[in-house]
């Protein structure tokens, strides 16, 4: 796998399994910073809760308490979002999310 | 508050310690092949390994797009830590980085798994003459299993 552990939710991505997305085109148009993309993870009935909380630390760095609250809203809403940014950067978080097997998905603040 | 029997534990090394039989490290041994054959043979669910970026209402593009650029990776990462897990499946210990492959491993397998035995958020037992029973039976053992193992790496987060 080959994640190490995120120190910030800024932290530059460090999975060594990294593909193309970060140089590859994505998309035409720019960042708008009042418009960012939204990460959004999914209930679903395989993933257990603790592996969803350990990951929500693990990639982003947050804490026990953020992560749990996290997880939860995803177990009891149905979803939450779990980082914001750019596109490429939403992109990424996406496919590390989905290397861990979470349901991940992305769309445009509305 | 459920019982914890710690077939996992993290020692102070940063090592982790893994007591399990030996049928059962013959299930880890084996299995890896099966979910992979069933990802090779592009089972439909094999799929969950593979979700859209984009969404349901997503741009269709979008989604191509990343599945062009990401399905490789992404293959190649489970591919990587399901042989991981069956090449290691009779040690005594791992160490970070095999936990981490060992996790993934586990995950991908139940995800395949769960959804072949459409597991449901609320499930009803099983009638003991069910042709899904044995399927279930390994699908408890390896989230049994799995939790085990996240406790034990939660223990080694960075706690802030």
């Amino acid at each position: 796998m080959g994640c190490v552990v995120g120190t910030s939710s800024s932290a530059a991505p460090s999975c060594s399994t990294a593909p193309d997305v970060l140089d590859a085109p994505v998309g035409q148009e720019e960042v708008s910073a009042d418009r960012p993309w939204l990460v959004i993870v999914w209930n679903d009935p395989i993933n257990l809760m603790s592996y969803v909380t350990f990951v929500f630390q693990k990639l982003f760095g947050y804490s026990k308490e953020k992560a749990t609250r996290l997880m939860l809203d995803v177990h009891e809403k149905g979803k939450a979002v779990v980082s914001s940014g750019t596109r490429e950067r939403a992109e990424m978080d996406v496919f590390r999310l989905h290397e861990h097997g979470l349901w991940a998905t992305m769309e445009r603040q509305a | 508050m459920r019982f914890r029997s710690n077939h996992i534990r993290r020692r102070r090394d940063g090592r982790y310690e893994v007591r399990l039989s030996d049928p059962e490290r013959q299930l880890l041994k084996a299995l890896p092949s099966q979910i992979l054959d069933l990802i090779a043979s592009g089972d439909p669910s094999s799929n969950r390994l593979f979700p859209p970026a984009y969404g349901a209402e997503g741009d269709e593009n979008a989604n191509a797009e990343y599945r062009q650029l990401t399905r490789e990776s992404l293959l190649a990462h489970h591919r990587e830590a399901l042989t991981l897990l069956a090449s290691t499946a009779d040690v005594q210990d791992l160490d970070a980085e095999q936990a981490e492959e060992w996790l993934c491993a586990l995950n991908d397998a139940r995800l395949v798994l769960g959804t072949r035995l459409e597991v449901g958020e609320d499930a009803a037992p099983l009638v003991p003459d069910d042709p899904r029973t044995p399927g279930m039976a390994m699908y408890h053992w390896l989230t049994w299993l799995q939790d085990q193992l996240v406790d034990a790496m939660a223990a080694g987060l960075p706690t802030s």
